[in-house]
């Protein structure tokens, strides 16, 4: 009876390394055929224009081509790094981001809130449970801004997203940006001392013991994998469709919208257009994949760089239900001063763009 | 022994999905248990908890932050 139980137990692990054995095998393959695809994309575009009989150089031909080139490379990006980020949350939870920042000290505390931010897995739902959590763990006020800020600002969405349609240099600079904007506005509503700008059942729960609930699990490679891919079907299982109708619409302004069309409104030279689009995101409240293609598509006609990514950190950053959730712990005046300073490194960072690029 | 499950969500979608699994799973599984969705922020924050969904069971917190699988479900209702 003995040895029978060890036989299947030394199947059973050997059908578990097989196992194991396949997933990587097929993570590799997967990695090379995206890879390979992505790398041919533009090839594959024109043959599929050519096959249908159209030519790029009328209008709907053009529209065409850029659809059924830019929907697949964005989504492939978007797939690749939506997965790396779903295996790198496996290493970092609220708990342990909590642990890390509290009781850091303004300046270094804000630079790590913000960093962690991009790589903590975060839903904006979960706002004040983070907020009061942080606050309760000893981590200062002006530090867990930074954080609020910086995670749904630089996202990996909106970071995959830029890469695909502007590069890697325009991706970068978003997040150097974003994550100054954070820093900057962290440190500032730090030093304003804002604490009894919390609504009075925070402070009051502020007051009582708290008990840290970080508890270590070890977790196995192939279940980090396993939620990398889990990631990928939520994340990408949402905003696929966005995508698609944004570079539809895209597309629409590529091939028929006559080019510099955008330059008198949201040029460079008019000076107003900054601020303008700040105050347009606010109330809008949307995704940075359905937001990005559109964008896109008005860069091509002659907006400026900087106006467009202003839009876009606003609406993103700075959003109406937001600030009605986040009513519940901060009184008007905390609110007013969060949405005052942001709004204010936007603009700053729509101007620096205008002028830089 | 009849459950208590709780959901605590702020009211977004992914809460709203964890509360129609949790139902389902219930109701699939025959286990005699209540559920009840939770909104209000203070509540939520007497579990001590950083990221909603929550699946609180018998005032235990099992899960937080993410949807569980049905499987996971029906341990944590056993």
């Amino acid at each position: 009876m003995g040895v029978y139980i060890r036989i299947m137990k030394q199947r059973e692990k050997g059908l578990r390394q097989r196992d194991q054995a396949v997933k990587w095998l097929s993570l590799v393959i997967a990695t090379v055929g995206l890879i390979l695809l992505y790398s041919n994309l533009e090839r594959l575009a024109e043959l599929v224009v050519g096959i249908l009989g159209l030519s790029r150089d009328n209008h709907f031909g053009e529209a065409f081509y850029f659809f059924i080139y830019e929907v697949p490379k964005v989504l492939l990006l978007l797939v690749g790094v939506v997965f790396v980020m779903g295996v790198v949350h496996t290493f970092v939870s609220p708990e342990k981001t909590r642990a890390m920042l509290s009781g850091k000290r303004t300046g270094a505390g804000n630079v790590m809130a913000a960093g962690l931010g991009i790589v903590t897995p975060f839903c904006s739902c979960s706002a004040v449970p983070l907020f009061i959590g942080f606050l309760q763990a000893g981590v200062p006020l002006g530090v867990t801004f930074s954080f609020l800020i910086a995670a749904p600002m630089v996202n990996e969405v909106a970071l995959a997203l830029l890469f695909g349609m502007f590069g890697w240099k325009i991706a970068l600079t978003y997040m150097i940006m974003g994550l100054g904007i954070a820093i900057t506005a962290g440190i500032v509503i730090g030093k304003l001392g804002l604490e009894e700008e919390l609504e009075e059942w925070v402070r009051q729960l502020l007051k009582n013991d708290f008990a840290e609930n970080a508890t270590e699990e070890s977790i196995s490679w192939s279940e980090r994998f396993s939620e990398g891919f889990d990631h990928v079907r939520s994340i990408v299982g949402k905003v696929w469709i966005y995508i698609v109708l944004g570079v539809g619409v895209g597309a629409g302004i590529h091939g028929y919208v006559p080019e510099n069309f955008m330059a008198s409104l949201m040029g460079e030279n008019a000076w107003w257009s900054v601020p303008a689009a700040v105050l347009l995101g606010v109330p809008m409240y949307s995704n940075a994949a359905g937001i990005l293609p559109i964008v896109q598509a008005l860069l091509g006609k002659g907006a400026a760089l900087g106006t467009a990514m202003a839009f876009m950190m606003s609406v993103i950053a700075l959003s109406a239900p937001e600030m009605i959730i986040l009513r519940k712990v901060l009184k008007p005046r905390l609110i007013a001063v969060f949405a005052g300073v942001v709004a204010a490194g936007i603009v700053l960072v729509g101007y620096v763009f205008n002028l830089v690029l | 022994m009849k459950k208590h499950i709780k959901v605590l969500g702020s009211g977004c979608a992914t809460c709203k999905q964890l509360e129609t699994v949790v139902r389902e799973v219930v109701a699939e599984s025959g286990v005699d248990a209540t559920v009840e969705k939770v909104e209000d922020i203070q509540q939520i924050m007497s579990y001590n908890v950083l990221s909603t969904p929550v699946l609180v069971v018998d005032e235990e917190v099992r899960c937080s932050g993410r949807i569980p699988s049905r499987e996971e479900i029906e341990e944590y209702l056993h």
